[in-house]
């Protein structure tokens, strides 16, 4: 109230910095035990991880990585993924790859799980889809590397608020994307299961969830390439992978380093979008559309 | 049977029925269970086990089969998927889908769909169905298919159905009673003809007016009383008297007893057997003569009519003769038909179609 009283209209100055950081302190402060366990857990997880995919010689990946594709898709993208992993060896950029693949895997994975129940839940209460949105609309036209500063503060340098930073980053594609696909489920397909008596979870296991599949999963894709692009800029909170590469090119002005370190993140983009499309392509609802006799 | 027009609120009807969509006032009672007073659970029980409904857009899961979607009432219920499954083949024969059970939605047209969509309701086993619109999406010739195949199916199964429909001809088919809607109200229940031949209002006669009533009146509401019958075991001068008294050259010959049409006597012949002296007419009884059923719909008696040189002859189920229609009966319901048609649509005085209506009920009787 004091500050308010000494506010001058013709020289304003409204303190929603100061009142971030104080909240951000006040998160710090009084969570401090619990973030650090979230930290404690993630950089182990993530450790693990790492170590599952650098363990291998990297040309067994790069022959796991194919067969995949393989199983997928089609062996033309086996053929894609060989090449590709192969020269991300070939530039040196293995370990980054790898690391930035987990970072991917892991913050993608958490933003799904955290977006999809939004958006269903969104969906299904129109007082919820209404708070949603407009923070959804807010996350997402914040520049990317506002989301590092908090996320630096509570958890310090490294890998974990990379990938905290990223799921806050990457998840509005998800809640949208869900809310949409279930919510443009044809009402009458719905109304059948009311009308034969089905339970609201199971209306949502049976009928909702995989008709809305293929636009949660088109959301999915993008909560992936979002996630890729911002664990590269998490490189400068510090978060290992391709992003440090490209982040020194960066500095150093060393265009070979990082035209190197992008190609790899180019490469596992195309490899995760088209890998995650051909998922798409598996649900039920898609393939039974295109059955033909 | 539910009319309106569109925005009539048959839809909102019908979706207050199941408890879809809740009451604003009134109660809807299933076996003695007001639906809008009940909980959730018990809701979900009622419309497991008594009420089934087939939707206008077929509303199947795309990423089932047609067996799959049949048996979905019965998963919903809990059933054994073996079990289910059996009912559900059951289920699409009585619809005509027997062998389809494994192919998806897709590969159907739109009438083997709803064919699915009614064999889901029917696998259900419950005793009430609704039917909104349940037709409409079809093309015509496959609509009258279903129609035929739900009046043969209700035949055998006589559920309560409440069919929601646009087409008036259909609900004059498939309906015992029809019920007209207007603005969220019910303005005129009856069967067919009371809707027909008494409107409640100006509303419900402009409805009807462009009904092909030749569809759906029937031979025993024009047909007159058959003057010359004799009796099968009369003799021949029996029959020739009746024929001289009401100056026909034929009369329909029926069983003594029973009533039933044996065929007709000619002229001649009653002449020829009274000069030879024969004691009955049983021998001359020409069998070749055409009846058509007391049900038969006025459109389809006009080839008949046509082809017989006497007034068509019209019978009960067991064969009896009930009346005659003579072509100029016929005719005459047909013109005042037409008549009813153009003062409807010149935009109804209610008396003027009285009149003509109670013309046309002079000629029925
Ligand atoms: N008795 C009623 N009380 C309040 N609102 C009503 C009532 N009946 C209908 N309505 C409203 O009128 C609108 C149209 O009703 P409805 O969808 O049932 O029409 P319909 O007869 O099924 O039309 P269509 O033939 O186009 O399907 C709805 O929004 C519904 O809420
Ligand atoms: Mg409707």
């Amino acid at each position: 109230m004091s500050e308010s009283e000494s506010f001058d209209p013709m020289d304003p100055r409204i303190d929603v910095g100061e009142w971030a950081e104080n909240g951000v302190d006040w998160l710090d402060e009084t969570f401090g035990p619990v973030l650090d366990g979230i930290s404690d857990g993630l950089s182990t997880v993530y450790d693990a991880v790492v170590d599952l995919l650098t363990a291998p010689p990297f040309l067994v990946m790069v022959v796991l990585f194919a067969a995949l594709g393989w199983f997928v898709r089609s062996w033309q993208f086996a053929i894609f993924a060989a090449a590709g992993f192969y020269l991300i060896a070939a530039m040196d950029q293995w370990e980054g790859a790898m690391e930035t693949l987990t970072l991917v895997l892991l913050s993608a994975g958490m933003a799904v799980l955290l977006s999809v129940p939004l958006g269903v839940w969104a969906a299904k209460s129109s007082t919820v889809s209404q708070i949603v949105r407009p923070v959804l609309d807010f996350m997402q036209t914040l520049p990317p590397m506002v989301y590092l500063i908090p996320a630096l503060a509570m958890f310090g340098i490294g890998s974990v608020p990379g990938m905290l930073a990223t799921v806050v980053f990457a998840m509005p594609p998800g809640v949208r994307l869900t809310e949409l696909g279930i919510r443009q489920v044809d009402t009458e397909v719905v109304e059948a299961g009311q009308a034969f008596g089905s339970p609201p979870g199971r209306i949502l296991r049976q009928i909702q969830l995989p008709l809305a599949l293929p636009t949660i999963m088109a959301g999915i894709n993008q909560v992936i390439m979002l996630s890729l692009s911002m664990v590269v800029l998490a490189a400068m909170v510090g978060a290992a992978g391709l992003g440090l590469d490209v982040l020194s090119g960066l500095t150093t002005l060393d265009v070979a380093i990082g035209v190197e370190a992008g190609l790899g993140v180019v490469i596992l983009a195309i490899y995760l979008d088209r890998l995650v499309a051909a998922l798409a392509d598996r649900a039920p609802v898609v393939k039974a559309a295109k059955v033909r006799d | 049977m539910v009319m309106g027009l569109s925005g009539s609120g048959k839809s909102t009807l019908i979706r207050m029925l199941n408890g879809l969509w809740e009451t604003t006032a009134g109660d809807v009672y299933i076996d003695d269970v007001d639906i809008a007073k009940i909980g959730d659970a018990e809701l979900r029980e009622v419309r497991q086990q008594k009420i089934s409904m087939v939707f206008q857009h077929f509303a199947l899961l795309p990423h089932r089969t047609v067996a799959q979607n049949a048996a979905y009432a019965l998963n919903i219920q809990g059933m054994e998927k073996e079990e289910r499954l059996k009912k559900a083949e059951e289920a699409l024969e009585m619809v005509g889908l027997k062998g389809w059970g494994d192919k998806f939605p897709a590969q159907l047209s739109g009438g083997m769909k709803q064919r699915v969509g009614l064999a889901r309701a029917l696998a259900a086993g419950s005793d009430i169905m609704l039917m909104d619109e349940a037709f409409s999406a079809l093309d015509p010739l496959i609509r009258r298919e279903m129609q035929d195949q739900l009046i043969e199916l209700q035949s055998r199964l006589n559920k309560t159905i409440v069919f929601i429909t646009h087409d008036l001809n259909e609900a004059m088919r498939l309906g015992d009673r029809i019920a007209v809607m207007r603005d969220g109200r019910i303005v005129q229940i009856g069967t067919a003809e009371e809707v027909l031949n008494d409107p409640a209002n100006d509303y419900v006669a402009q409805f009807v007016a462009d009904v092909d009533r030749t569809r759906v009146l029937t031979a025993s509401s024009v047909m007159e009383t058959a003057q010359f019958v004799v009796n099968a075991e009369a003799g021949p001068r029996e029959a020739q008297h009746t024929m001289r008294e009401k100056q026909m050259a034929a009369a329909f010959a029926v069983g003594r007893r029973d009533n039933r049409l044996q065929g007709v006597v000619h002229d001649k012949d009653v002449v020829a057997a009274v000069n030879r002296g024969d004691q009955k007419i049983e021998g001359i009884i020409d069998t070749d003569v055409s009846s058509v059923h007391q049900d038969t719909y006025l459109a389809d008696l006009f080839a008949p009519s046509a082809e017989s040189p006497l007034p068509l002859a019209v019978v009960d189920d067991d064969h009896r003769l009930v009346g005659v229609v003579p072509r100029v009966t016929l005719l005459a319901a047909m013109a005042s038909i037409s008549e009813t048609l153009h003062e409807a649509e010149a935009a109804t005085a209610g008396t003027e179609t009285e009149a003509v209506t109670t013309e046309q009920g002079g000629a029925a009787s």
